[in-house]
């Protein structure tokens, strides 16, 4: 060992500096990891789904044009590669610390937990993002085949493909927070899991249609519907913010149901509204929790 | 902090209280300098639990845990800046290789980078696990984790080691290398403060031993002094040596060395011999054995000793 009889020479780096440490070790373990493999198969998965079905069945709603190929393959699609990326990645990302243990090889050191949390989190929102990504480029080569070659009618990139991929990479964020934050509030990674899939899988969908079918009321409060604007602007023209059905079902009775559309601006205040404070409340109860 | 200060770690009125149950109860304990001190004490009794309040793991219920003199929870990064320390059995992330794990270590606690690949291939060596160091850390045992954890704490020359248990999980060889490892950087004027279950290993390694039950310190002392105050006066030490001694030797000269008060043989070559007095008298007692030729080559407190009072003082707590 190194005989010198001072510690000067080491310079604890600066928090922000932790933060790219932290993400660079954190970032090789999620990209060597199964389960980043595992994602990237049921992404790929997916995506070769879509080009079989499109492929064979020739629906025709992806091919009437090219805002309406991207508007049913990505808009219905991505926001569940989206949930499942942060399930993967940040389901367990801090409670994972805790129960596996590698908490006690990283936090006794001149760290902030603050400087680990963001490290964690840019690590997992990069490896989701690769995931994305991935993603992306088989939508666009399967979109620009279609609309090339197909119907004919252009292979450039519609304008709202692009808005709708930073709104997506936006949502990605907030997603990313949700899963942070069960993440930082259970020491369990199962239970910290399995509540970020029930709530983004199944949750906030059974909230958002509750409250706005049956009860009429704009589900502003739940991150799925801001979510909406991902699918909603590759529609023409761009939904109503409210619609009413009447459904009658016999004897002179109806059934109404309402659906609402976030506009852009709303859209984009709920998930960043999310991101902020689940990543910030995450971050929080980190730094509070124990390693008991 | 350079070593020409003094290290320093010091529990103020430390507590940690885990709802009605109190884990550390108003722990006051300061070290300082450079030494080896043991902290004993049974299952539950606040050791974890104390040196995790020293490395941020957990916070105090109230009171400080102070490291050269800076208080670990407001000011972690200073305080942690000169510690290194193995707290439970640290898990490394699996996908990790050895020196990609020691490397973001080394990152963290700022060695200058154009030391950092010397350093992690000197502290792998001295844990023997220069084989290993680019294969993945998911596929290695317990043992093989801990070497390189202990490797971790090697590799930014701290001059404080907090080590909970550190020959906990290995195997014979190994917690015979960890202690060489240990006393070896006691050479290397560190505060070393390290939790032990097995006495042979603190009474082996340790100058100091400071004793905790039910959350409460029970005594700090150096293992002579400890040893002495419990035991009616009389300290034990085991010699070793290179040769068969003359049983006449021990019975009309070593037993009537000043402040011996016993001396038997307990084979060819050992002797445990016991004297009244403090580390003054152990030392001039070790003087005169070797200027008497009979070939010392080991010279320690005898751990029975250590147990007798360790068991004697946990159960006048129970």
């Amino acid at each position: 060992m190194n005989e010198t009889e001072t510690i000067s020479d080491n310079k604890v780096p600066s928090s922000m500096a932790q933060v790219g440490i932290s993400m660079r070790y954190t970032f090789l373990e999620y990209i060597r990891s199964r389960r980043f493999l595992i994602v990237l198969i049921i992404t790929l998965l997916i995506a070769a789904l879509l080009t079989i079905i499109v492929a064979w069945r020739r629906p025709e709603g992806f091919l009437v044009s090219n805002l309406g190929f991207y508007s049913s393959w990505w808009g219905l699609s991505v926001t569940f590669v989206i949930i499942l990326t942060g399930i993967f990645f940040g389901g367990d990302a801090i409670s994972g610390e805790f129960q596996n243990k590698t908490g006690y090889f990283g936090i006794p050191n001149p760290v902030r937990r603050s400087s680990i949390y963001v490290g964690k989190w840019l690590s997992a929102f990069l490896a989701a993002t690769a995931i994305l990504v991935v993603y992306m480029a088989i939508t666009i080569a399967n979109g620009v085949y279609y609309s090339a070659t197909i119907t004919g009618f252009g292979s450039g990139l519609p304008i709202q493909f692009v808005y709708s991929l930073l709104y997506a990479w936006f949502y990605l964020a907030a997603v990313m927070g949700v899963a942070f934050f069960f993440s930082s509030m259970f020491k369990s990674s199962s239970i910290s899991i399995l509540v970020t899939v029930i709530l983004l899988l199944f949750g906030f969908s059974l909230i958002s249609e509750l409250v706005s079918d049956l009860v009429g009321i704009e589900p502003w409060f739940v991150l799925t519907y801001g979510a909406g604007i991902i699918g909603n602007i590759l529609q023409s023209p761009y939904p109503p913010a409210k619609t009413v059905t009447t459904t009658p079902f016999g004897h002179g009775r109806t059934f109404t149901t309402t659906t609402f559309a976030a506009s852009v601006p709303q859209g984009l205040a709920i998930i960043g509204v999310y991101f902020i404070v689940t990543t910030i409340l995450g971050l929080l109860l980190f730094e509070r929790k124990e390693f008991t | 902090m350079s070593f020409s200060d003094v290290p320093t770690i010091e529990a103020v009125k430390l507590t940690k209280q885990y709802g009605p149950f109190t884990a550390v109860s108003d722990l006051n304990l300061k070290i300082e300098g450079a030494k080896c001190v043991g902290f004993l004490g049974p299952n539950g009794a606040g050791k974890t639990t104390t040196l995790k309040m020293f490395t941020d793991l957990i916070r105090a219920s109230s009171g400080e845990a102070l490291i050269n003199g800076i208080n670990v929870h407001t000011h972690k990064k200073a305080a942690l800046a000169s510690v290194a320390s193995i707290i439970e059995t640290p898990e490394i992330y699996p996908s990790l290789t050895p020196r990609e794990a020691l490397t973001m270590i080394a990152e963290y606690r700022g060695v200058p980078a154009a030391e950092i690949k010397k350093r992690i291939e000197e502290s792998v060596a001295e844990v023997h696990m220069s084989e290993w160091i680019d294969k993945r850390v998911g596929k290695f045992s317990k043992g093989m984790k801990q070497r390189i954890c202990i490797a971790s704490t090697l590799i930014s020359d701290p001059c404080i080691l907090l080590l909970d248990e550190p020959t906990n999980g290995l195997d014979p060889r190994g917690m015979s290398e960890v202690r060489e490892i240990v006393k070896s950087l006691k050479g290397k004027k560190r505060l070393i403060f390290m939790s032990s279950h097995l006495l042979s290993e603190v009474s082996e390694i340790c100058d100091e031993v400071a004793m905790i039950d039910h959350g409460k310190l029970l005594v700090y002392d150096t293992i002579s002094n400890v040893t002495s105050k419990f035991s009616g006066g009389a300290n034990m030490v085991e010699v070793e040596l290179q040769r068969p001694i003359d049983p006449q030797l021990v019975t009309q000269r070593i037993a009537k060395l000043s402040s011996v008060v016993s001396a038997e043989q307990t084979n060819d070559t050992n002797l445990r011999i016991r004297f009244s007095g403090g580390l003054d008298v152990q030392a001039r007692l070790l003087s005169d054995l070797v200027k008497m030729n009979i070939g010392v080559i080991s010279y320690r407190v005898a751990a029975s000793e250590l147990e007798d009072v360790y068991l004697n003082l946990i159960k006048e707590t129970v």
